[in-house]
Formats: C-alpha cells, sequence, structure tokens
C-alpha cells in the first residue's frame, strides 16, 4: 500500500483484508472501498471502456461513478458492473474489471479504438442497418461479447431477499451534513423519523473535508449526531440505503445493502438485502451535489479524477491519488483538494485554471508551497497509456483557441473540477420542475409537486454554515406539518469551513487539433464514449431536441444515466445549436437512481410465492392418478392423466374416445359460480346477456353470451333460474372474477335502482362433470331417489337432489356433445363425490379427463372457448351465434353498436371450420390463412383459432377467423408460408353431431 | 402509488384499487342515439391536462365505486364523492359546475 498515509483517515489499520482485482493480489483495510483500496495501492486502471476499450480508470469516489465499474465475485454469486467507489472491501473479495478479455491490462478489442473514425455518433443505427438477418447472427453477438459491460450470473441465485413497508411523518434523504440537521430538527420536535443514506456511515461530504462542525472533525460530529439519532425512539437511519424511486403522493422506495460489505462473514439466514417501500407525510431532500468532471482532450485516461473525489481518498481512506498530481479547474472551491494533497505531505505540480484572473483564497498558500499557477489555461493534451503520465497545458487565446506556447507537466494523476451539480435526480423524479442558474450554470429544484423541500447543496448551498441551517430548517418545518413542533429550528453549530468561492462555468477545453480531427477524444460520457465531437456531430446532422440528441449519442443512457456527463454534454448541445442550455432543455430522470438487482424488487415473491395457486378439492386426487397440470388463471387444472408408456397425444385421445363412448369424469370446480337474487334479478340478466332471462322458467337453464356495450363477445357460460328471483350464473375460469365486477359495476353505476346481489360462490362448490352414453347408468348408481330419465330430467335443467349421500345441484348442460351432468356439492364433499362416482363407473368405464380433451371434444362439437375463437372484436354475429342473440329485448348491452356500419360488414371476419386437405396435418394455432399461394406479401383473410387431432373424426380439425368466412364455405384458402401453403377447405364449424343427437344419451 | 381516500375504508394505496376511466357518462339512450352519439360514448374521453373527473372502485376492500376529482398533473386527489352526484367544484378547477 505504497500511497497510504502513514496516518489519518478513517480506515482501521488494525484490521488488513486481502483481495484479487483482475487476478492479482492486493491489501487493504477495513473501512477501505475497492477503489481506495486500489488507489493506496498505485492501481487506477480498472476497467476498459464500453466502445472504445479505452482502459479507465477510477473518476469519483461515490454513487456517480461512470468509469470504474467490476464484475464482483464469482459463480452463483456474481454481479455485473457495480462501481467500485461503492464496493466495500472485505476479507477474500474477488473482481475483475468490466469490458476486458482478456484483462484490463491486455485487452485485445483495443484495436477498436484505433478504428475510432467508424464508430461516430448514432454508429449503432449507421452502422448495423441491413442486412436485417445480420443482427441476429452477426452483429448482435459481436456487439454483445465486446461491449455487454458485465456478466449475469448463470446458476440460480442462492441469497435471500425481503421488502418492508413503511410510513414516516418526515422522511430525509441523504445522511450529509444538511440531512443529520433536518433530521436532528425534525427528530427532536417528535416527529416519526426515517433518514436514509447510501453510505456506510453517515456524514455524506464531511466525510471528504477536513472541515470542523462544532469545533471538532466534520466527520466526528456526524458520528456524534448519528449517536443523537439512535437514541430518538421514533428515528430510524437506514445506512447502505440508496432511495432510488420517487413516486407519486410521496411514495419513496430505497434498497438496503444489509450483508454485502460482509462478505463470506454473512450470519446465516439474513436477508442479503431489503426493499423499503415508504409512504412519507413530508420530504427533505438533503442529496448533496456531484462534482462535475471538465472536458478535455483525452480526459478518460487512468489516474484523472474529480478533484473532491481525490480529496476523499486522501482524507477518508489515507490513501494519495499518485506522487504528482495537477490539478485542472474553473473553481476556488477546488483548490481545497490540492491544498489538502500538499498538507499531507503529497506533491502538487501545477494548477491548471481556465479563469483569466482567479483570485482563489487558498492560490497564495499553494505558490507558496511551490506549486505552480497557469492562468487563463487549460489542459489541452494527456499522454500515457494505461495511466496518465504528463500533461500539455496551454493558454487560452481570443477566439476560444489555444495560443502561446505549450508546456508539458508531468504527473501520475490529474483532479478536476468543473463546479457542482446539485443531486437534483429524486426532485425531478417526484415531478418537480428543474431551473437553470446561468452564473454557476447548474439545474436547480425549482416548483415542487410534491410535498417536499430540496436543502443544502441538492438546493445549490454549497458552503457548510448554509447546509446546516437549511437542513434545520427544513426539519423543523416539516415537524410542524405533521403536528410536532412550533417549526422553529434548533440553533446549528459553529462551523470552520471556507465558502465555496468563485466559479465561471466552462464546457469544453480546445485540444491541440480541432474537436473531432486526431486521436484525440474529449469524453463527455465515460460509461457510454461519448465525446464532444459525437454531440456536435449530431447537432450537424440535424438533431435538435436532447431527447434525440441522447438517443442518438447514447450520451447519459448507461447504468450511471449519466450522472457526470448529462450537464456537459446538454451545455456543449446548446453551444452547438446556438442556444441557450435552458432553451435546450433536459431530459427526464426516471427511477432508479442507481441500479437495483432484481432479487431486492423480487424479494420473497419467487418460486411458489411469485402467484397464489388454486387447488380444487380433487386436486390431490388428480395428483395421485399422476395428472400432468395446466395453469388456468391462478388454479391449476388437469391436462391430462398418462398411463404408464402414453405421451400426450395417446393419452388425449383415449381420454376423448372414452367421453365418446362410455363416460368420462372432468373436474369443473374453477368454472365462476355467481349467485344472483334479488326482485330486480331477471331484469339484471336480460341487460347482460344477449339472450332473454324473462322467458326461462323456475328450474330450467340457458347459456348465454355476454358482450360490452361495444358489440363484442367478453364472457359466456350457462345460468340456471333456482327460483323465482334467484339465478346462478356460471363463467369462464378465467373470467370469473371480470364477470362479477362487470355486474357490479352496472348495478352499481348505472342501474343503482336495480334490487340485485350478486355473490361469488366459485368455492362453494366442487363441480364434476359427467359426460359419456354411459353417464346416466353412473349417476343413477349413486343417486338412485333421483329421476334421471329425459322427460322428468331434460337437457337444460337442474335438479336438487341427494348424490353420493351429499345434497347437491345437478344441471343437465353439455361442453362437450355427449350426455352430460355437472354435479354441483359443497366443496368440502368434492373429493367424496369424485371417488364415489369412480367407483360406480368402473363397471362402465369411466375415465377421468383434462381440460386438453375437453379441448379437442368441445372443437368437435364447435362449441366456441371466449378469448380464443374471440380476441375483443368479435361479436356474436361473427360467431355465427345469431340464435342466442334476442329480437325481441328492445335493449341490451351491445345491442345499439351491432348497427354500427363497422358491425354489419360483410367482410368482417367470421368464424369457420378448416380442414386440411391431408387429414394428418394438423396446424398450429395461430397459422395465418391467405387466399392464394405465392410470393409474400400476400394479404392475410384470417387465422387459426383452435385446431386439434380429432380421435373421433380420425383426422385433423381446425376452427379459424376468416374475412368473409361464411361466403367461403367450400372454397379452398392456405395456410400461411410457414406452413408451406397448405389448402384447406373451409367448412361449418361443427365437425360432430350437428342435430344435437347424442345430448341425451 | 397514488393514495386514495376510499369513503367507506379511508386511504389506501392505489394498487388495492380499480380505476374506471373518466366519470359522468351515463349510457346513453341506445333508441334515440345516433352512430355517432354512440361512438362518442363508447370511445370519446376528454383526457384533460388538470382536474379530471373519474371513478374508482376499491377492488380489495369494500368493492364500492365512487368519483374522484384528480389533477392530472400534480396527481393530487382533490375531491372524493358518491356516484351519481354530480361534479363538485375544486380549487383550480375551471371544468367544474357544481
Ligand atoms: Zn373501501
Amino acid at each position: 500500500m505504497r500511497f497510504r498515509l502513514k496516518e489519518g483517515g478513517r480506515i482501521d489499520r488494525a484490521q488488513r483484508l486481502r483481495f484479487t482485482f483482475n487476478g492479482r493480489r492486493y491489501e487493504g483495510f477495513a473501512g477501505d472501498t475497492l477503489a481506495s483500496a486500489l488507489i493506496a495501492n498505485g492501481t487506477h486502471l480498472t476497467s476498459r471502456s464500453f466502445k472504445y476499450h479505452r482502459p479507465r480508470g477510477i473518476l469519483t469516489a461515490g454513487a456517480e461513478e461512470p468509469s470504474a465499474l467490476v464484475q464482483l465475485g464469482e459463480g452463483a454469486r456474481t454481479e455485473p458492473n457495480l462501481r467500485a467507489t461503492q464496493v466495500e472491501l472485505y476479507d477474500g473479495l474477488t473482481a475483475a474489471g468490466v469490458n476486458a478479455w482478456p484483462s484490463a491490462n491486455c485487452d485485445f478489442a483495443a484495436w477498436t479504438g484505433r478504428l475510432a473514425p467508424l464508430f461516430p455518433a448514432g454508429f449503432y443505427y449507421k452502422t448495423f442497418l441491413w442486412p436485417a438477418s445480420f443482427w441476429k447472427f452477426v452483429y448482435e453477438p459481436t456487439i454483445r461479447r465486446m461491449a455487454g459491460l458485465g456478466r449475469a450470473p448463470e446458476a440460480p441465485d442462492p441469497d435471500s431477499y425481503d421488502k418492508r413497508h413503511v410510513h414516516c411523518d418526515v422522511l430525509v434523504v441523504g445522511g450529509g451534513p444538511a440531512g443529520i440537521a433536518a433530521a436532528l430538527a425534525a427528530g427532536e420536535a417528535g416527529a416519526r423519523v426515517l433518514l436514509v443514506d447510501e453510505e456506510a456511515t453517515l456524514g455524506g461530504a464531511l466525510l471528504g473535508q477536513r472541515h470542523k462542525v462544532d469545533g471538532v472533525d466534520g466527520a466526528a460530529w456526524a458520528q456524534a449526531a448519528a449517536g443523537r439519532l439512535a437514541a430518538m425512539e421514533e428515528v430510524r437511519v437506514l445506512s447502505r440505503t440508496t432511495l432510488f424511486g420517487y413516486y407519486d403522493h410521496n411514495s419513496l422506495s430505497a434498497f438496503e445493502r444489509r450483508t454485502d460489505h460482509l462478505g463470506p462473514g454473512t450470519p446465516a439466514g439474513m436477508s442479503r438485502q431489503r426493499l423499503w417501500n415508504i409512504k412519507a407525510g413530508r420530504v427533505v431532500l438533503a442529496t448533496g451535489a456531484h462534482e462535475r468532471p471538465l472536458v478535455f482532450a483525452d480526459n478518460d485516461r487512468p489516474g484523472i479524477m474529480l478533484a473532491s473525489a481525490a480529496q476523499r481518498y486522501l482524507n477518508h481512506y489515507a490513501a494519495l491519488p499518485g506522487e504528482r498530481a495537477v490539478l485542472f479547474t474553473n473553481n476556488d472551491a477546488a483548490y481545497e483538494a490540492a491544498h489538502d494533497i500538499v498538507e499531507a505531505g503529497g506533491t502538487v505540480g501545477a494548477v491548471v485554471d481556465c479563469r483569466h484572473e482567479p483570485a482563489a483564497p487558498l492560490a497564495p498558500k499553494l505558490e507558496e508551497a511551490g506549486v505552480a499557477l497557469h492562468t487563463g489555461s487549460v489542459i489541452a493534451a494527456t499522454h500515457g497509456t494505461k495511466r496518465v503520465r504528463s500533461v500539455t497545458v496551454a493558454k487560452l487565446g481570443e477566439g476560444g483557441g489555444l495560443s502561446g506556447e505549450q508546456y508539458r507537466i508531468f504527473c501520475d494523476s490529474v483532479l478536476v473540477s468543473g463546479g457542482w451539480n446539485p443531486a437534483v435526480h429524486l426532485f425531478s423524479q417526484s415531478a418537480g420542475k428543474l431551473a437553470f442558474e446561468e452564473a454557476r450554470g447548474i439545474f436547480l429544484p425549482g416548483k415542487a409537486t410534491q410535498a417536499l423541500e430540496a436543502v443544502g447543496a441538492a438546493n445549490g448551498s454549497f458552503g457548510l454554515a448554509s447546509c446546516l441551517a437549511e437542513g434545520a430548517a427544513a426539519g423543523a418545518r416539516a415537524a410542524e406539518a405533521a403536528g410536532f413542533g412550533d417549526g422553529t429550528p434548533p440553533p446549528t453549530p459553529p462551523v470552520e469551513a471556507p465558502e465555496p468561492g468563485a466559479i465561471t462555468p466552462f464546457w469544453l477545453a480546445p485540444g491541440q487539433k480541432p474537436l473531432g480531427h486526431g486521436k484525440a477524444k474529449h469524453m463527455v460520457d465515460h460509461q457510454d464514449d461519448v465525446t464532444a465531437a459525437d454531440i456536435r456531430l449530431a447537432a450537424r446532422e440535424g438533431f435538435r431536441s436532447v431527447e434525440h440528441v441522447k438517443r442518438y449519442t447514447t450520451v447519459g443512457m448507461g447504468t450511471d444515466q449519466g450522472k457526470t456527463a448529462n450537464v456537459n454534454g446538454l451545455a456543449i448541445l446548446a453551444d452547438a445549436l446556438g442556444k441557450t442550455v435552458p432553451e435546450v432543455g433536459f431530459t427526464t430522470y426516471r427511477p432508479p437512481y442507481t441500479p437495483v438487482t432484481f432479487g431486492a424488487l423480487a424479494g420473497r415473491d419467487t418460486g411458489p410465492l411469485m402467484d397464489p395457486v388454486r387447488r380444487t378439492a380433487m386436486h390431490e386426487w388428480h395428483e395421485a392418478e399422476g395428472a400432468v397440470f395446466e395453469p388456468v388463471g391462478q388454479w391449476l387444472r388437469p391436462w391430462w392423466y398418462p398411463r404408464p408408456g402414453e405421451d400426450k397425444h395417446a393419452a388425449v385421445a383415449r381420454e376423448c374416445r372414452a367421453v365418446r363412448e362410455a363416460a368420462g369424469i372432468l373436474d369443473a370446480s374453477t368454472l365462476g359460480k355467481i349467485d344472483i337474487k334479488g326482485p330486480d334479478a331477471t331484469t339484471l340478466l336480460d341487460m347482460v346477456y344477449t339472450n332473454a332471462f324473462s322467458t326461462l322458467k323456475v328450474g330450467r337453464v340457458r347459456y348465454g353470451l355476454m358482450c360490452g356495450d361495444d358489440g363484442m363477445v367478453f364472457d359466456d357460460g350457462t345460468t340456471a333460474r333456482l327460483g323465482e328471483n334467484h339465478y346462478l350464473m356460471t363463467t369462464t375460469t378465467g373470467n370469473a372474477a371480470h364477470v362479477l365486477e362487470w355486474l357490479e359495476e352496472w348495478l352499481q353505476t348505472e342501474w343503482p335502482e336495480l334490487r340485485v346481489y350478486c355473490t361469488s360462490v366459485t368455492e362453494q362448490w366442487a363441480t364434476v362433470a359427467l359426460a359419456g352414453p354411459r353417464a346416466r347408468d353412473v349417476l343413477a348408481a349413486v343417486a338412485p331417489e333421483m329421476a334421471l330419465d329425459t322427460d322428468s330430467f331434460p337437457f337444460m335443467s337442474v335438479k336438487e337432489g341427494i348424490v353420493a349421500g351429499v345434497d347437491a345441484r345437478v344441471f343437465r348442460i353439455s361442453f362437450t356433445g355427449e350426455l352430460s351432468f355437472e354435479i354441483n356439492v359443497p366443496w368440502q364433499h368434492g373429493r367424496r363425490l369424485w371417488e364415489a362416482l369412480m367407483e360406480a363407473g368402473a363397471a362402465h368405464g369411466i375415465t377421468p379427463y383434462g381440460t386438453e380433451a375437453m379441448h379437442v371434444l368441445r372443437a368437435e362439437r364447435g362449441f366456441i372457448i371466449v378469448g380464443q375463437e374471440t380476441d375483443g372484436t368479435t361479436t356474436p354475429h361473427d360467431l355465427g351465434m345469431d340464435w342466442i342473440v334476442s329480437k325481441k329485448k328492445s335493449d341490451f348491452l351491445g345491442k345499439r353498436a351491432w348497427s354500427r356500419e363497422d358491425s354489419r360488414r360483410e367482410d368482417r371476419k367470421q368464424l369457420v371450420g378448416i380442414l386440411t386437405d391431408d387429414p394428418k396435418k394438423v396446424l398450429p394455432e395461430g397459422t395465418q390463412l391467405v387466399e392464394t399461394r405465392g410470393q409474400p406479401p400476400i394479404p392475410m383473410i384470417g387465422h387459426v383459432t383452435s385446431s386439434y387431432e380429432s380421435p373421433t373424426l380420425g383426422r385433423s380439425i381446425a376452427l379459424a377467423l376468416v374475412r368473409s368466412g361464411r361466403a367461403r364455405k367450400g372454397e379452398t384458402i392456405y395456410a400461411a408460408p410457414e406452413s408451406g401453403f397448405l389448402p384447406c377447405k373451409v367448412t361449418e364449424p361443427v365437425f360432430y353431431d350437428p342435430e344435437g343427437a347424442k345430448r341425451d344419451g | 402509488m397514488l393514495w386514495i381516500d376510499c369513503p367507506w375504508c379511508g386511504a389506501r394505496p392505489e394498487t388495492e384499487f380499480r380505476y374506471g376511466g373518466e366519470a359522468h357518462i351515463a349510457r346513453p339512450d341506445p333508441a334515440t342515439t345516433d352512430d355517432a352519439g354512440w361512438a362518442d360514448y363508447l370511445f370519446m374521453r376528454s383526457n384533460p391536462k388538470g382536474v379530471h373527473a373519474e371513478r374508482w372502485m376499491h377492488r380489495e376492500g369494500c368493492r364500492r365505486w365512487f368519483n374522484a376529482l384528480r389533477d392530472t398533473v400534480s396527481n393530487d386527489v382533490l375531491t372524493i364523492y358518491p356516484m351519481g352526484t354530480a361534479r363538485p367544484d375544486a380549487p383550480g378547477d375551471e371544468a367544474g359546475g357544481g
């Protein structure tokens, strides 16, 4: 640790930690980040850049890092694209820089840098335009391998994650001086306070500086304040927690890293990360500011870093940035970094200040220490390959170019400062308006939309005293708004810190050649390799909107969202367009502030806990019989019941034959059931169904279609009249909740005068469908007292009675075309009923069948499935179901829409049957249908909605929606190109028993 | 995440509710409404920038429908009022008419 100071800093020199980076072994101390430990070891080269594979180092000391991205860990726990500046060191840590193959030190793809003229702005759009097929096989795999950033782990995540929900009166975001002052003020007033800070310890900017608060080192003051906050019962402090999303109504989300800093020392069973969903009364944004880099020629070499970052590494981690530093700045505040290095015994070769007559208070002190001061000057070039070795300094001329002599200054680190950008990301996410301040060239929080206040550096108040004062005032105000205290802020402690001083915004330092000429790159966005020349090119090519320039050049589109790049890029664009920054506008900040793991977002809602599973009363029986299950909504339904040696095809064919020839038994419990009662129940049904229910006799059942007022079918099912004012409606399995809501909506909002109650009883009744020519015999054996002959129990009627010793409702309805009974018993008796029927049916060849056989059987009979034969643009007439549309009722939902011009079109898609000329070919569902064979493009005239191999017919069958389909019956059409233009006949959509002769057995 | 003050259950997060679109669109008499009028009823909505009268249903609570005035810019819910009552006045609501 050559560059570690003998004393000072806040690392624990008693705890040495070993780690491996890019294959080399290093040592650091407890309290280090990966970045600080590397710097202490003299290593600045961390990775390669995204596009040109330029050597990259550590630019910042925090969340805004665009450049030092690493792949942490190995195997199932590896994690890509982490910022080395935020990775806390632990013993045994292993990491490597991203985008480097085989290593950052020796990168095979660095030749792309030499091919740089081939990678201009918008190169993705220009280079990879054609041919389209090249994307799949050439461009994308190559780009991914070369520029895909890090690798995702390939094994399942071994860690656990969780979520918490929390309400507070005052949420303070940021644990720097302003945030601490706000939390203290609100906490002392008695409010429920949550303070969220992304770092391991509170202090924020104080950790990087040598300023004093209340007579002591700022970091020590912060630590004492943390102790005071911890002692307050209603205050909670979350460290290592990033507030990443600010949503409506002061709903916010934070991402806590609970064990990442512990490495192998993580206690067993502790969740790794936690997502906090916060509902706050008021929010105080004390999110600080990010130092802005200066844009100059080859400003991205390892060893070039922000002045404040160098200061943070020095003062907090006791690590010098190098042997000899040069400072390049446009403001007074940055002089402090050079001064701190000199004070710590390091060497600063020169200060380069682009201002012609700077009057930084620290300048005389630095000159006294032998630091050369170059005013009105810029760094015109940098030199060195894997580390900066020297810089060329030149005077700024009148016209903005270079003038006079150029000096070469040797150095191994360059500290840059272009001023400070308030971290307005969360303010912007909250829908607050940003305001541009010309004098300092910064975006400030303007008009707020939500109950929040931005304070301190986030509000453009960079001085320590004003940070504390603004924080305390906002904290007290927020507490008062929640009913605590009178809004008077507590006194703030005295500080010893310089004021931020003067700044002259400076956006682009000229290089030795005109921008875009020669090899030098003025890097604006370090993560996406976007240069000032790229932005100028975009402007020349006609891009005006900042949103378009962002997407075209990709500036600000990396995982860092351009925290160090956006404002510089915007100012350079404005200059190129001859506009002001506010005229150009700003892109919107969106969550997350920094990346959040999928693990934390998912929490425990993974695997079987991702979505509730609904099981029927007979589920265990199906399982024991080896049923294959199909999810339908949240239900698990038996799909088919394979016997030993059977595949799906054989099992389904056997089940279908059993229903057609003997008896089948289906678990139909998942169908939605709605109990409808009340004096106006009939009126309601007459309005929501296309057919009439007022004519339905008690004890009878009717099939109905439900349409929206747009005339489109959205559900179907049978409804039984159990009493004068009492009905039981069934719905499709997937639509049960939707249909209940549909009825409730009309009752509450349009027809509140109707006296009707609707109750879901889906889970009160277990339902078994018993179907097949022998169904009556089977049922008779378990319901000896029930008259089952056709006269006493006709088709489409309902009976109550004892079945298998249990009170039951039996419906004579059929979805297969065969004689069929749907037997409903209280849910808890479902299994008993099922087993009794199996036993009684054994002699009749009873066979359990699943949803696949059910689908085949109903398609043979030409019964539709809503959502399969319909798609929200299908009317009853399109389905050929005019017979179910009442001509007598003056009004019902859907009726009016059918006389609209579009509904009357003759060439609407209509339901037809499709028989392939080759009976063995089963068309895939969704197959497009065309009129003629030929060279695509060919107009599509329809598509296949259902398609099966029919065991009953011994050939393939399909249903389809085809333009003017009914008029095409008997014609030959063709299945679209992928199916090889198979010829098909258009037929009636009923393939089996069109007269309905089978339904009575 | 909006927080909506259900008149029966109190303030609850948006995820418990179902949005019901623009309020005060009565179903016209189909017998006397021409095609354009029916299309208006089915498809045309005002979609204002500012105060919007809209319907909500507390799906995972009391399952009751109610109306709300919401500012579509700030997302502030300004007023909650019962189904079947007229749109109330609200601060900054120029389209209002109690
Ligand atoms: Zn409610």
